[in-house]
Parts: structure tokens; sequence; C-alpha cells
């Protein structure tokens, strides 16, 4: 199974408020709230980092949670965030998040199967 | 307004957050509209590097929603380097311009750095008209080749239709060019005085049977009947109500690092040159006068049937003499609206009856249909129409 990497979207504006992200996306100006956990992945996306790496660090070892459904959860809930441009989701390291539409597209990339994938 | 929106708005308020701030970076302008309220020579704005530290400093504090405006903001050489701290700092940004020097090229920065919206005032789609008031000739195409720039790059623009004595034919044009050039349209009924208290300028507004007639369009107002209802019986709860979101979850930092309640309030409360942001966001004095005040400490205001639905602003209740007065301009407003006196019209009347000089006439009964409370399209504090927030 190919590491999944996650970036921060990057026409949105956020503000963290009470440990919660809330966001306002520029394209269509919705309005999102992250939760505790939610905003912990998104700290942690700095997409270089693979996906595994953040659940282990920022959900397996703070919650009495089984890995295999962290990840799931996690891959479910990065690619619902992709669909709304919040974040940036591929199969391989994003060391410069694009900026623009069309960059944010081609970085979509990562393949619907493999989010109930188990860890390697 | 979205639910999320209400419940961050009341949570911003409860807990004394400054969700939004609108920085004005400076008063330098191309244009010299004849209805304008600020003083446009540069008395020392701040630098760069003072504006960079203040924005680091309201996002520590919690800001999401940056309006950036002057003057005109593209005057300033540094206004990208400015935008794009801005925008690293993850504020949601609107911008403020008249468009006339958005080129392909700060069109393509202004798409880059994901700004929400720009707010262009058009005046008449007529040039004569609109560069008369603008006292810049060629000022009309320019802007409009702005927005044409802007809206084939996708950047969401809303054009501000200020209504005054000299334009008043026009909104319907500049309703029409802004659907031709897919932009948002918005009125703006009100001439605000200047920041130092001169007058002299809101004669120029609309008023009476004017103002009456604009919200009597239903292409203005949405639905006339609703917009237009006599005012609902007055409730303890709405007694119990803020003003508005000046000073409580939102405030105005000038060029100079002056600190406002809000660009039409400038009562002073702090300058962020030389105190930090959050000292003044919690430690003013005057903010924390404003902050006390209830719908029921209005002297006049609390008596008027208006109370719940009036978009009285205590701004320009201040620049009237007052903040817990009454804003005779928004008495206007709601008068022309609904057809229905309001009680700083009758004391008015009544202290010149007591001179001999008129006779008060017969008041409409007030409370007879009043079941609807004004819909959402409403008056900000800039007096821009609105539908949203």
């Amino acid at each position: 199974m190919n590491a999944t990497y996650v970036a921060r979207g990057t026409k949105l504006a956020g503000r963290k408020l009470k440990n919660q992200m809330i966001i306002m996306t520029a394209r269509d100006s919705v309005l999102s709230s992250l939760n505790e956990l939610g905003t912990a992945i998104w700290d942690a996306a700095d997409g270089v980092t693979p996906l595994e790496e953040i659940v282990e660090r920022k959900v397996c070892a703070e919650y009495d949670v089984d890995r295999a459904e962290a990840l799931k959860d996690a891959e479910e809930f990065v690619q619902d965030l992709a669909g709304d441009g919040i974040l940036i989701v591929s199969d391989q390291p994003i060391v410069t998040p694009p900026s623009g539409d069309k960059a944010g597209q081609s970085h979509a990339t990562k393949a619907p199967e493999a989010a109930g994938g188990q860890p390697a | 307004m979205s639910s999320l929106m209400q419940e961050l708005n009341q949570s911003a308020l409860d807990t004394g957050l400054p969700l939004s701030v609108h920085l004005d970076v400076t008063y330098r302008c191309n244009e010299r509209c004849v209805h304008c309220y600020l003083d446009h020579d540069d008395h020392g704005e701040m630098t760069t590097a003072e504006i960079k530290d203040v924005l680091s400093q309201l996002a520590d504090a919690g800001v999401l929603f940056l309006t950036l405006s002057g003057g005109e903001v593209l005057m300033r050489m540094d206004f990208f380097e400015i935008l794009e701290h801005a925008r690293a700092l993850l504020f949601d940004v609107r911008i403020k311009t008249n468009a006339f020097m958005i080129r392909e090229q700060e069109a393509d920065r202004i798409l880059e750095l994901g700004v929400r919206s720009l707010q262009v005032s058009i005046y008449s789609h007529r040039p004569e008209v609109h560069d008369a008031i603008t006292k810049l000739p060629g000022s009309l195409k320019r802007s409009i080749a702005g927005i044409r720039l802007l809206r084939s790059r996708g950047v969401k623009v809303i054009i501000a239709n200020v209504l005054m004595r000299q334009n008043l034919s026009d909104y319907a044009g500049v309703k029409v060019l802004a659907q031709e050039l897919g932009a948002e349209y918005t009125i703006d009924p009100t001439i605000t005085p200047k920041m130092d208290g001169d007058r002299s300028i809101v004669g120029m507004g609309i008023g009476g049977n004017d103002l009456r007639q604009v919200f009597r369009n239903p292409e203005l107002v949405g639905n006339v009947e609703e917009f237009c209802a006599p005012p609902p019986v007055v409730s303890d709860d709405v007694l119990d109500e803020t003003p508005c979101s000046a000073g409580h979850t939102a405030c105005y930092i000038s060029p100079y690092g002056e600190l406002f309640p809000c660009v039409q309030f400038p009562l002073p409360s702090g300058n962020v040159r030389t105190q930090k942001f959050i000292d003044i966001w919690r430690d003013s004095t005057q903010l924390k006068d404003v902050r006390s005040i209830r719908a029921r400490d209005l002297p006049v205001c609390s008596t008027c049937s208006h109370v719940g639905t009036c978009t009285r602003c205590p701004g320009l209740a201040y620049m009237e003499g007052n903040m817990r007065g009454p804003s005779t301009q928004d008495c206007e407003k709601s008068f022309s609206r609904t057809g229905v006196v309001s009680a700083n019209m009758i004391l008015k009347a009544a202290a010149r009856a007591k001179s001999g000089l008129v006779q008060i006439a017969g008041l409409p009964d007030s409370t007879a249909t009043a079941s609807t409370r004004t819909p959402a399209v409403y008056f900000d504090s800039s007096g821009t129409q609105s539908a949203s927030v």
C-alpha cells in the first residue's frame, strides 16, 4: 500500500479557537470547524509526514483506539476535507503546497480503494 | 447566516473575541469622491513592518475576518507584501478598492493569494456621472476593466453602489452592469459625516420620498411587504440586546494605528503603535464603555417602537454627540421604510411644537399589524445592504 500525504489547502482562511480549527474556504465561503482530533491532523498536515505516522503520533498515542480503525477513519476524514479544498491529499510527499485550484485538483489524487486499507 | 457562523459570532461575543478587524492601510487615494469622509493626506502611516506586526498580533488574538481598505489600498507600494503576510496568517481577507490600478499582474496576485472578495464602489454606469463623483476622468472605464480582469480569473467582486442625489436615477443601470460583469450588487444609501465630525457632506445623501421609493423597489430589497413591515411589539429580550458588533467582536484600525470600535465610530480607544492590540482590546476604558451598552440603556431609542429592527448605528449617534443617543439618519431610514415615526422624531417635533414652530401630526398605529420582523436584508455598519454575514 502506498503512503498518504496531506497538506493544508492554500485558498482558505482559518483560526484555532479553543483548540478547534475554524476554516473558511475562499472558493465558496463555506465555514467549517474541525474537532480536536481533526485539528490535530490539520496541525500535522505538513505535506511530508505520512498520514499513518500522524495517526500513530496524534491519535493512537493520545486515545485508546484501534490503530487500523483510526487510520481508516483518518483516510476518510482527509478525503472528505480534500473534496472541500481544505486539505490536499497525495500519494507523494507534497513539498511545496501548490496555489490555485488547478494545482489543488492535480494533487487530490488519493486512490479511493486505499482508504479502507490496513497499515503495512 | 449559517448556524456555524451564528455559533461563532455568539461564542466570540461570550468570550470577548475580536473576530473581525477592518484595517485601513492608507487614507491616500487616487480618487477624490465628493462624498468621502476621509482626509487623503498622509500624516504618518504605519510602516510595512508595523502593519505586519499588527497583523501577527491580530492573528494571535483570534481575529479571523480581515478587511483591508483605505483610501485606495494600491496606493501603498507594499500592499501585496502586506496581503501576502495576512494570507500567510490565514486571515479571511476582503479588500475594498476602486480597482483603478488592477491590471493583469495585480489580478493574478489576488487570485493566487486566495482573497475572499473585493468590493468596488461604482456610482453610475455612465462615465459622466461616475467620473464627476470620483473627480477622476476615466475612472469608470478603468474600474470596470479592473473588475473584468478579476472576474475573468473567478475572483468574487461586489459592486457597492452608494446612492446620493447625484446618481439616484442610475442604480438600475449599475445593477445591470454588475450582472453583465458577473459581480454581486449592493446599495448603500448612507452618506456618513467626515471622521473629524464635519457633517457638510451628509446633505448629499438621499432622504424622504427618494429613500422611500428605494425601499419599495423589490429588485433592491426583495420582499417589499416584509422589508417595509411595521416594527413588531418590543420584547424584553430586544432591550437586552447589544446594538451591533462594534467594539464587541469587531474593531477598526486606522493607517496611523488608532483603534476605534468601527470605521464609522471614531471613538479613540488606543493606538497599536504604542500599545499591544490585545491590551487595548481587553482593557480600553472606551471599549468597555461601548460594551456596557444595551438597548434598554438608550434613553430615547429604548422607548421607540423601532428599537428591535432599526439599523441604528452607535457610531453615527456618537458623531451626532452621544453614542447612547439616536442616529437621526437611521431614524429617517426606519421612517422611510415603515412609515412609522421614531421616538426621536416625535421628541424633535414636540420640541419644535413647544416653540410654536410646527404642529404634530397624528401617528399611525404602529402595533396594528406588527407581526413580522425586518427580514434578513439589512444595512450593515457601513450602510451597505447585505443579505448574509
